[in-house]
């Protein structure tokens, strides 16, 4: 993690900080019951993701992360959850209520993953320096909590934001652990597009057939009621 | 020398080609076999100029990376080198005539070289990686030769049960390398021998060498494919599958328990001579209550293998216990009857072939009379029978005479539990014996003695002369070595002296022909002395016979049953003494119990002219309370398993997220 020059502890502790609020938010999109509230979220939980990205190209002096952080913002934080919005005003499903596992044990639980990711890295990073080492904690949290999301949530809408989220948390830890070529991010950032528009599509036909975006819907369809 | 055995390895490999692509011609056959032969007269000159000594190691770039593949010839390897390629020689020899009566030999001919080459590389193999890898094509060439004849669902059936217990076997031969090698992964045996590790692991690989290689030798009771697998093979397969391939079973535990595990504790004795003394006794037991010739040949494989086993088992207690000579003793019986029943199995699986072939049936129950049709052949399965009947001055004596030395020597033995249990597993041993000496009898006399049973037997024909000659060439070498089993004991001295410490003290000119086990004051066997008295006992007999016999008046009986004027067609079929008949004795005393041997006799209704019907039936315990109990507690495991296709995509999900969680956890309590 050394760069050029070196900057003070403050601008390593900032970027941590960015880190932690990161967590913080995904955190809170897990007790977030109604759709439109948790587009919001999403759309802060990237843009919190693409100043973070920004700071630490500022600090590593990678022009490249810039375009990393400019897509984070540009696509995810903008022009995703206004898609979602809108598909979610189409759908009409803006007033649904998910309950799945219930929110007080899903908080429980993301704790726990921020906790294990922690114990995880101070296990197998022993060697490396305390900041890099918490920084991927924090991105190996973030990542957890969105595949948690996709698990206990039952609405297509919701799965993609826990989907996002796991992509976020990639990101962060990739712009953080320096050196990750422009092209391997720029492909997650389509395969994340890609995935977008494929579920979206995927949504309505849902919507078409069985009047619902309950993805049980689907396990129904198949004969296998659960 | 090691190079060199590859080469033939190689051309094997590549007659396999040839035969994939020439089996539809006749000249496919002469090509694999008679090539087979050639590679494997190579092969066996190699190995005889390598016994007793160790050739340099070759190192091949081949699989895993970083790993490689290792061959090395030690004295143990080169004295199993010889039994495989003399096996391998004498079924090729065979295989040139017998093979052309194969119904389809293109579902032979490419997988038989491959065979040959499979059970040669393990023998040399010389790290964990290579051993397994061959194993597995042995295992595979073998299954797929038992599936030759598949369209009977029988056979279907022997190779599903074949396939299932090879991969078991191979996969607790797997563990048992994993836990040698140790952490550090030393797959080489000369690193795996080099390194430290604790007790137990060694005693875990043990049993496991023991499970694993004892599936595939059959030891009782993981023998259950072995009775069906072997003989649903051509015969000439079933000759190397019976007589060689259970020998590289050998082979696999001799070389893990002996040599890789190190320094035995007690009890591994105990276990592996009550696995192989049981196995002689029930073995034969099943043998005696067969009716088709190759499966009776094939559950004696399972006796023989359990004297084999006993053998090795007295050896390891011996050796635990540092009495060297009397392990060198038990491990020099051990291989010399391995040897020896390669050889005299593989004839009777030759007669048996013939038999098959000639009579066109398998069934003790339909033959008969067979010495009148097939005088030449006759003659070696009667030398092969009474050898591995054990009766003097045979080779299949010699061994089994050694092993009940070594037997005898357990009161030096200071564990109280062995003191016990190995009179009693000698007890069982010679029970074994006494039961093979019967069943043996009861072969021979049923199928070639006396008038046919069937027409089939009544008009069956001679075997051809290259299925004779292979036939007389091992039937020979049961003499030979039978008449000086020092040839043989001399040629196994490095081996045992390299896995026991010591071996059996070698005398030097015709004194050493005289066998003496270790305390030379107990006892001796001197072949050669009861061979001539055998002679001349016997022959004083025949001539006193022929003299005073023959001069008494014979006269025919009317009714038909003197023999002598009716003929054979005015004798009604099961007028003789039948098989089950023969066995019948034994069947009621030993069978009941242990088989649930039940005899149904069904009358017919008074006043009604149909005949009474008699069926002996018996069960096998392991096949169904064993075997089928546990096919069906795999299937119904499998049914739930497969429930796993069915799940919602957010459970697949929540599959792959718990896992990944599992393994966090353990990286961050364990790393």
């Amino acid at each position: 993690m050394l760069a050029p020059f070196t900057p003070g502890a403050t601008a390593f502790g900032l970027a941590h900080v960015l880190a932690g609020a990161l967590v913080l938010v995904s955190l809170m999109m897990l007790y977030q019951d109604r759709l439109p509230a948790l587009v919001n979220v999403l759309a802060l939980h990237a843009a919190l993701l693409g100043i973070a990205v920004g700071w630490q190209a500022w600090l590593q002096r990678a022009p490249e992360l810039y375009i990393t952080a400019a897509i984070a913002i540009g696509f995810k934080a903008v022009a995703i959850p206004l898609a979602l919005h809108r598909i979610i005003e189409r759908l009409d499903i803006h007033r649904e209520v998910e309950t799945v596992g219930g929110i007080s044990l899903t908080m429980l639980a993301g704790i726990g993953l921020v906790a294990l990711s922690l114990l995880v890295m101070l296990r197998t990073a022993a060697q490396a320096d305390a900041l890099a080492r918490e920084d991927l904690a924090l991105a190996l949290s973030v990542i957890l909590i969105g595949m948690l999301m996709m698990v206990t949530r039952r609405n297509a809408v919701s799965q993609i934001a826990g989907f996002m989220m796991l992509e976020n948390g990639l990101i962060l830890a990739a712009a953080g652990a320096e050196g990750m070529p422009l092209v391997v991010e720029i492909s997650v950032a389509f395969s994340i597009l890609i995935a977008f528009i494929v579920i979206g599509v995927f949504l309505f036909r849902i919507r078409e057939r069985f009047d619902t975006v309950d993805s049980a819907a689907l396990d129904a369809f198949r004969g296998e009621l659960q | 020398m090691t190079a060199a055995l590859l080469v033939c390895a190689l051309a094997w490999l590549a007659l396999g080609a040839a035969g994939a692509i020439l089996s539809r011609r006749d000249a496919g056959r002469m090509v694999v076999y008679g090539g087979s032969l050639a590679v494997s007269l190579v092969a066996l000159a190699i190995a005889l100029g390598a016994l007793g000594g160790r050739a340099p190691g070759v190192t091949l770039p081949l699989g895993l990376p970083g790993i490689g593949m290792r061959f090395a010839v030690d004295p143990l390897s080169a004295a199993f080198l010889v039994l495989v390629d003399l096996g391998g020689a004498a079924a090729s020899l065979y295989a040139l005539g017998y093979g052309r009566h194969e119904a389809e030999p293109w579902r032979v001919l490419p997988f038989y070289p491959v065979f040959l080459a499979a059970m040669n590389l393990v023998v040399i193999a010389a790290d964990a990686y290579g051993f397994l890898l061959f194993w597995e094509l042995m295992s595979l060439a073998s299954w797929a030769l038992v599936m030759a004849d598949h369209k009977r669902a029988e056979t279907r059936q022997a190779g599903f049960v074949y396939l299932l217990m090879a991969s078991a076997g191979t996969l607790m031969l797997l563990l048992a390398f994993g836990l040698l090698a140790g952490p550090r992964g030393a797959y080489a045996f000369a690193a795996i021998i080099a390194s430290h590790r604790p007790q137990w692991t060694a005693d875990v690989a043990m049993l496991l060498a023991l499970l694993g290689a004892g599936s595939k030798a059959g030891l009782m009771p993981l023998h259950v494919w072995l009775p069906r697998a072997h003989p649903a093979a051509p015969s000439h397969v079933s000759a190397l599958m019976s007589g060689v391939m259970t020998k590289v079973a050998v082979y696999a535990f001799i070389r893990i328990a002996f040599d890789l595990a190190g320094p035995a504790a007690w009890w591994w004795g105990l276990v592996v001579l009550a696995a192989g003394a049981v196995s002689a006794v029930l073995g034969v037991l099943q043998a005696l209550l067969e009716d088709d010739v190759k499966t009776m040949l094939a559950y004696s494989t399972i006796e023989n293998i359990g004297l084999i086993f006993a053998g090795l088992g007295l050896a390891l207690a011996f050796r635990a216990d540092g009495l060297a000579l009397a392990a060198s003793l038990a491990l020099t019986a051990a291989l010399f009857h391995a040897f020896n029943h390669m050889l005299f199995k593989s004839t009777l699986f030759f007669g048996a072939g013939a038999i098959q072939h000639g009579a066109g049936t398998r069934r003790l129950s339909e033959l008969g009379g067979l010495i009148h049709r097939m005088r030449v052949s006759a003659v070696p399965m009667l030398v092969a029978a009474m050898a591995i009947a054990a009766l003097p001055p045979l080779n299949g004596f010699a061994s089994e005479w050694l092993l009940l030395q070594a037997v005898l020597l357990s009161p030096s033995l200071p564990q109280f539990g062995l003191k016990l249990a190995v009179p009693a597993a000698g007890a069982l041993l010679a029970l074994a014996a006494a039961f093979a000496s019967a069943c043996l009898v009861r072969l021979y006399g049923m199928a070639y003695l006396g008038r046919p049973r069937s027409a089939a037997a009544a008009t069956a024909h001679e075997a051809d002369g290259i299925s004779r000659a292979a036939m007389i060439g091992l039937a020979s070498l049961c003499v030979i070595f039978g008449l000086m089993p020092a040839l043989a004991l001399g040629h196994l001295a490095p081996v045992v002296r390299e896995l026991a410490g010591v071996s059996l003290p070698a005398r030097p000119g015709w004194s050493g022909l005289t066998l003496l086990p270790v305390p030379a004051r107990q006892s001796s066997y001197d072949p050669l002395l009861i061979a001539l008295f055998i002679a001349v006992t016997s022959g004083l007999a025949a001539l006193g016979l022929h003299r005073f016999g023959s001069r008494a008046l014979r006269r025919a009986v009317p009714w038909g049953c003197g023999f002598l004027t009716a003929g054979d067609a005015a004798l009604p079929a099961g007028t003789q003494y039948s098989p089950a008949g023969f066995s019948q004795p034994i069947r009621r005393v030993f069978a009941t119990l242990l088989f649930r041997a039940r005899d149904e006799v069904v009358m017919p209704p008074p006043g009604a002219t149909a005949p009474a019907r008699f069926a002996a039936r018996i069960t096998d315990p392991v096949w169904d309370g064993g075997a089928l109990a546990l096919a069906a507690l795999i299937n119904r495991a499998a049914d739930r398993a497969n429930r796993l296709q069915f799940l919602t995509i957010r459970r697949y999900l929540a599959m792959v997220f718990v896992t990944l969680l599992i393994l966090l956890a353990t990286v961050a309590l364990w790393a």
